[in-house]
């Protein structure tokens, strides 16, 4: 009973989805410490690190679809909540190395030392237990999003007006974050990473459980999505995304529907971005950069707005072609066939991977009722 | 009905076939595309060649791809042919971490020749420790830095701020006695800065006739500023602007000097970032006189020069391609590498570290650049006046080579610290508790 | 009257020649052979026997030295200089005669800052007699900026010779710097040069002023200190004055890299995130006209940018159209989705750009109209940068004009406000789409040739422009020129008036952050259409 509620919860699509990732978080992390190198079924580690990027950049979709794709609220800030999860999880782990920073400083990062911080500012304080950074590494962003969404969405600022000043947000941002006054590493960002909860953060154990972590954030975020747009909350936030002004004439707080939404979504991506900086060992002000946020919509809007499981598949779609582009002889192209790909889907494939497949697989089967149908008509007819 | 289902069931399979074969095909491309061919020795090439470092990493990535052919002409080293792995990190830093995990592991690069900015030397730093291999960093930079496995062959900065500093002081350089230190707020400007400013004042500068000014990256409206510094620079003191301004921002800001009218005459700008390839984008004939501390100029008559300047244009069937600082110092890391591996007898990652202290190579003006213990190598400093046609005239420069220092001996934290691998195999010793990493 | 001047500027040479007779013994030969040596200190030497020699074969090579036309045949050790003039033939230095086959392999005398300030100043006291009032002027600035004592006595034969009142002025600040310099002034002396000097109030008056020397009698320096405040009040008023012009000049580059985004975003609705590469494409279009000019006519390099226009016009709004016909007009009605495949024209016109001209930086020249700066009431105005104030505002009027008086304007209204009903009028509504956005690209195109004075030309150019574009046009109110413009104008002024405050950086994240709480407060910006739809 309990199986079959669950069930409900998902489409085929959704299922393949968390058996796919299942078998990804289990499998390739044994398999890179377990199996000898030679093995077939070896997945080495710059591979395990590479998906393990790609599986951030899945959730940081995710949950850019869920606010896009099921409240239509386009959000071209994402990257900052991203940005600012990853700081804080940057920031803990800056604090884990301790006195073995080049100057040999207890308290200050190496890059206070040089730029001659005589103390720890304020913000920094608690980020070095873990349960703290945790707690800001979605709050933070969360916090962000509320603020930023209780403003908006009250006073109702929709469409192109929301997503330019989500923009303006991000480049705000990112402009702060390059300000060495700021405290926060300036424009070298936060590096030299060496421990997580006791771990080094370079040993292949340490990697492995920081790539189950990463794909087990991803099914919950999914079954978290899931559950949301699937309830009846979920189809308040489809009426928002199709018509606003009804669903609040029908009575709905639509701001307030917008609002958690928002909010849940930003957690997500700060999430993300935590799991991301120790997996890729540097945070950097350029993850606020607009362009960043652009091209998060952009995976969601090639794996298919709107399906969850579309957008976790563009952001690894894309990132691999760029990953597998910017080597050798393509690499002074990439950029043209990454444009080309752009045009392309929106152009060929505007429900995007995951909404074409599925539109195709319904024809098919539209097309086997009807044949069926008609197969019986002429079978009645005959008789 | 049953067949139907037969089919709609095997569609079903067929698409989840494709699924697992798309991915397993992604895997082969990244794992299996690099056949380990031991006749050749990989050299990677790590720099932008797209997104915003593009305009400055490109040349470098040609460089080398000629610096390779001709060791190749040469009939390579150690008897094999060296072979460049080109991959582009867009501008992007933890693309550059990426790409530099993806050299050594997948493709086995001996060594590899990359970065510009201070932030993707840093974010490939762990990866390079991590997989021991060898990272050859062509550009000035900060200093505050020595690991066991980077090269830096660029100017640290008291090979290019503290000389350019002293020249103005003198009487050639026209007696400055009021400072402005202008730079993008990053960590290059900011730690030059500090240490100017800490040097200006052990030289009897006033805190007053320092004036320090940050701009974001990118910044293309000088207007406030050009005024400010003219205004500064009225107050009956001879001023002089040290400029830190990174890229992009430079051309606006020399186009804004040259429409205000601020002559070299009269508040002379001396930049560390500016060379042949940035003037290329602007009309000099207003900034004639305005100065620049390199370690190397296109300029520089010297017959090395003049064949590497040759050669440079032939390979890049462009007779007007200008050379500049960096460019100059993949030559010097390129060849002391090769002089590495060829005393090591093997590219083995440990053998090559420990046989480049101590390795000379002639660069491009004349002297002999030695790479020191501390992993920085020795450079002439050399002070260059813009001319008409975009190139410098050298005014000034080092007797001698400068060894390059990986700590400011003018920074609270780093005076103490020493870095020397070959006999404390240390890049931060601290010689106050006589103690490696403090 | 210029025999009168050539008679008096005989007399005056001859006479500084007397002045300074005795260390000009020197020949003028053995002074030039100086240059010869190659070395920085020689060289000084021969600036000073050359200057003190005086004459106008000295006022010659000084000149050529100052700007690198002065040569040195490295065999015969001979001084040459070559003709500023476009004929660019080689002379003689010796005597002056003009060489009919000069030697191959001349080298130039090389100068630093300081000898090139010696030079300067030793030509401002040569010139200070020249038939041609701007290198008076120039010399009068230059011996105002260098204090050099010895200027004294050819000044003071100037101001009785010059007639035309402005630069006798100039003559007289001139003098009134030295004075103060010279211990050997009287009180009397010293007050009126003060007072000169107040009149002048500017930022080197100042200076002057304040050099004063601490021996200086009472009287004299309580009217230097009283000058000083009173120059200090009129600069702060005139640095407010200074902000909003900046403020301006500012908001025009904005508003002109805004404008065509207006079309394209503001009119049709496409989140055109290419237009930033129209920016571009329009500079490297400046760049290459430019390119032609040099190899083919470079005498007429001034007019280089009066062609570039309307080949960037056409240009950018070809490549506009193209974009149109072969991606947008499949996407209407589905405006996030242009996002997505502009974004990608972007990336790939981008690297189009890279991989034909190289990712480096361009130069693209500045007409000798749009150098140089002028003085407006003690504000320094350059050139450039009011050439493109008044280029924006133009554009802007035209544009206002074409939409209000063209018939394509009217079908653009008519498309834009009814797609179905002005179809249904029969208006090729597909056709005023690619014109539309045809135009909105050129508009692109054309700031990119104006921006292409001031800012880099490289690939990444559109990419620093296309976030504030979407600002301005957000701010200002989607679909509404004068929106546009006034939003340019606020931003510009506001960002400029908050610089000296805040710093650069700062300054601009407050304008981030006023402008998200601002469309809080009028969430369709700042001049919304009215209308009766609740969704847009």
């Amino acid at each position: 009973m309990i199986t079959k509620l669950f069930l409900e919860r998902y489409d085929k699509v959704g299922l393949i989805f968390l058996g796919i990732m299942a078998t990804i978080a289990i499998f390739v992390p044994l398999s890179n410490l377990l199996l000898p190198t030679d093995s077939f079924l070896h997945v080495p580690t710059y591979v395990m690190s590479l998906i393990g990027k790609y599986l951030c950049y899945a959730i940081l979709a995710l949950s850019l679809d869920l606010v896009w794709g099921y409240c239509g609220i386009l959000s071209l800030g994402h990257g900052a909540f991203f940005a600012l999860g990853g700081y804080a999880m940057g920031m803990y782990l800056m604090r884990q190395i301790g006195a073995r920073g080049v100057y040999g400083n207890p308290d200050l990062p190496d890059f206070m030392v040089f730029l001659n911080w005589k103390v720890l500012p304020w913000f920094w304080y608690g980020f070095d237990m873990f349960p703290f950074a945790l707690l800001m590494m979605a709050l933070v962003p969360g916090l962000l999003a509320f603020l930023f969404g209780w403003l908006a969405f009250r006073s109702r600022v929709t469409g192109v007006y929301l997503s330019i000043i989500t923009q303006a947000m991000t480049y705000a941002l990112l402009l702060a974050f390059f300000r060495n006054d700021m405290g926060f590493g300036g424009n070298n960002g936060l590096t030299d990473f060496k421990d997580i909860l006791g771990f080094s953060i370079q040993a292949q154990g340490t990697r492995a459980a920081l790539f189950f972590a990463t794909a087990l954030l991803l099914i919950l975020s999914y079954v978290l999505a899931r559950w949301m747009v699937t309830t009846a909350f979920g189809k308040v936030l489809i009426a928002v995304r199709d018509a606003e002004s009804r669903t609040r004439f029908l009575g709905y707080r639509v701001e307030h529907f917008k609002l958690l939404v928002f909010t849940v979504s930003a957690a997500m991506a700060g999430l993300a971005g935590a799991l991301y900086v120790p997996q890729v060992g540097i945070i950097n002000p350029s993850e606020f950069s607009p362009a960043n946020s652009i091209e998060a919509v952009i995976w969601v809007a090639v794996g298919g707005r709107g399906t969850l499981v579309g957008a976790a598949l563009g952001a690894v779609v894309v990132n691999f072609l760029k990953t597998w582009f910017t080597t050798g002889f393509l690499a002074p192209y990439w950029l043209f066939m990454l444009g080309g790909l752009f045009i392309f889907v929106t152009l060929a494939m505007p429900k995007g991977i995951v909404g074409t497949l599925q539109d195709w697989s319904a024809r098919r089967r539209e097309r086997a009722t009807y044949t069926e149908k008609s197969a019986q008509k002429i079978a009645e007819q005959g008789e | 009905m049953m067949p139907n289902w037969g089919v709609c069931m095997s569609i079903k399979f067929v698409r989840r076939g494709v699924l697992a074969g798309m991915a397993s095909a992604a895997m082969m491309l990244i794992v299996g595309a690099p056949a380990i061919a031991q006749e050749t020795i990989k050299v990677g090439i790590l720099h932008s060649l797209s997104g915003t470092m593009a305009i400055s990493e490109t040349t470098l990535k040609d460089v080398m791809l000629m610096l390779i052919e001709e060791q190749n002409k040469k009939g390579g080293v150690l008897g094999r042919k060296l072979e460049a792995v080109v991959v582009d990190p867009a501008s992007n830093w933890p693309l550059f971490a990426e790409k530099a995990r993806e050299l050594i592991t997948q493709h086995k690069v001996a060594a590899v020749f990359g970065c510009w900015t201070s932030v993707s030397r840093k974010s490939v730093l762990p990866v390079f420790k991590e997989l021991n291999n060898i990272l050859f960093y062509p550009v000035q930079y900060e200093g505050e830095e020595s690991e066991r496995n980077v090269f830096y062959t660029g100017a640290a900065p008291n090979q290019q701020a503290i000389p350019a500093v002293d020249y103005l002081m003198s009487k050639d350089g026209g007696d400055v006695k009021r400072w402005v230190l202008a730079g993008t707020d990053y960590v290059y400007p900011r730690t030059t800065n500090r240490i100017l400013e800490a040097y200006l004042k052990a030289k009897g500068v006033a805190a007053e006739d320092i004036m320090i000014n940050y701009t974001p990256f990118g910044h293309s409206d000088w207007q406030t500023i050009v005024s400010n510094v003219k205004k500064f620079g009225s107050a009956g003191k001879k001023t002089a602007v040290v400029s830190t301004i990174n890229g992009d921002a430079n051309v606006p800001f020399y186009k804004e000097l040259a429409n205000q009218g601020v002559k070299a005459t009269d508040i002379p700008v001396v930049a560390f970032s500016v060379g042949e390839e940035e003037l290329a984008g602007v009309d000099t004939s207003n900034l004639v006189g305005h100065l620049a501390a390199w370690n190397y100029f296109q300029s520089v008559k010297n017959p090395a020069n003049a064949e590497f300047i040759a050669k440079w244009q032939a390979f890049t069937k462009n007779p007007k391609r200008v050379t500049n600082d960096p460019m100059e110092a993949h030559v010097v890391g390129f060849n002391m590498w090769i002089k590495a591996i060829e005393k090591a007898g093997t590219t083995d990652t440990d053998k090559v570290i420990d046989a480049l202290p101590g390795i000379e190579a002639a660069n491009l003006t004349g002297g002999m650049s030695k790479m020191l213990p501390n992993h920085h190598i020795t450079k002439p400093v050399m002070i260059g006046e813009i001319r008409a046609d975009g190139q410098f005239d050298v005014v000034w420069q080092t007797k001698g080579l400068v060894a390059g220092d990986a700590w400011s001996d003018f920074l609270e934290g780093s005076k103490d610290l020493e870095a020397d691998w070959v006999g404390k195999k240390c890049g931060n010793f601290n010689t106050k508790i006589n103690k490696c990493g403090s | 009257m210029i025999q009168v001047r050539a008679f008096c500027a005989a007399v005056i040479s001859l006479f500084a020649f007397l002045m300074f007779a005795p260390a000009a013994q020197a020949d003028f030969a053995s002074s030039l052979a100086r240059f010869a040596q190659d070395e920085f200190s020689e060289t000084a030497l021969a600036i000073d026997e050359i200057a003190a020699s005086g004459g106008s074969r000295a006022q010659q090579v000084l000149e050529a030295l100052g700007s690198a036309r002065l040569f040195v045949d490295p065999a015969s050790k001979k001084v040459y200089w070559r003709a500023a003039t476009s004929d660019r033939t080689i002379h003689d230095a010796a005597n002056g005669e003009p060489v009919a086959d000069p030697p191959a392999g001349l080298q130039v005398v090389r100068i630093n800052n300081r000898l090139r300030g010696a030079t300067l100043n030793a030509i401002g006291a040569l010139t200070l007699m020249a038939p041609d009032p701007a290198r008076r002027r120039a010399a009068a600035e230059s011996i105002f900026k260098s204090r050099d004592a010895s200027a004294l006595a050819p000044l003071e034969a100037a101001i009785k010779n010059e007639k035309d009142p402005a630069i006798a002025a100039l003559f007289a600040q001139a003098r009134a710097v030295l004075m103060l310099a010279e211990p050997q002034t009287t009180k009397d002396q010293q007050l009126e040069a003060i007072s000169i000097l107040r009149m002048r109030a500017d930022i080197g008056a100042i200076a002057a002023l304040r050099s004063i020397s601490a021996t200086a009698d009472a009287d004299v320096k309580a009217l230097a200190a009283d000058a000083v405040t009173a120059i200090e009040a009129r600069l702060k008023l005139m640095s407010h004055v200074q902000n909003v012009w900046y403020g301006l000049s500012l908001g025009s580059v904005l508003l002109l890299a805004a404008i065509g985004l207006a079309i394209t975003f503001g009119v049709m609705g496409v989140i055109n995130m290419a237009h930033g590469e129209m920016v571009m494409l329009g500079a490297y279009t400046t760049f290459v006209v430019q390119e032609v000019f040099r190899a083919y006519a470079p005498a007429w390099f001034d007019w280089s940018l009066a062609v570039a226009l309307p080949l960037a016009f056409l240009f950018t709004g070809l490549v506009g159209v193209a974009i149109e016909r072969g991606v947008i007009r499949f996407l209407y009605g589905r405006p996030l989705e242009t996002l997505l495949a502009t974004w990608g024209v972007s990336l790939i016109l981008q690297q189009a750009v890279r991989t034909i001209f190289g990712p480096s930086n361009r130069e693209v020249g500045a007409p000798s109209y749009m150098s140089g700066a002028f003085d407006l009431l003690g504000l320094s105005v350059t050139w450039g940068r009011m050439w493109i104030i008044v280029f924006t505002l133009f554009v802007f009027v035209s544009l206002l004009l074409a939409l209000k008086h063209t018939s394509l304007g009217l079908h653009m209204r008519a498309v834009t406000q009814n797609r179905r009903m002005a179809s249904a009028m029969g208006i090729r509504t597909p056709w005023v789409d690619a014109m539309t956005f045809g135009l909105g690209s050129g508009l692109a195109g054309i700031a990119g040739v104006a921006l292409s004075q001031i800012d880099n030309v490289s690939p990444n150019l559109g990419q620093s422009y296309i976030i504030d574009s979407f600002m301005v046009v957000v701010f200002g109110g989607v679909g509404n020129l004068w929106g546009t413009l006034v939003s340019a104008f606020a931003l510009g002024v506001a960002n400029k008036f908050l610089e000296p405050v805040a710093g650069a950086v700062l300054a601009k994240i407050f304008i981030l952050v006023l402008l998200i709480l601002f469309i809080q407060k009028r969430p369709r910006g700042l001049f919304a259409l009215k209308g009766r739809a609740v969704e847009a």
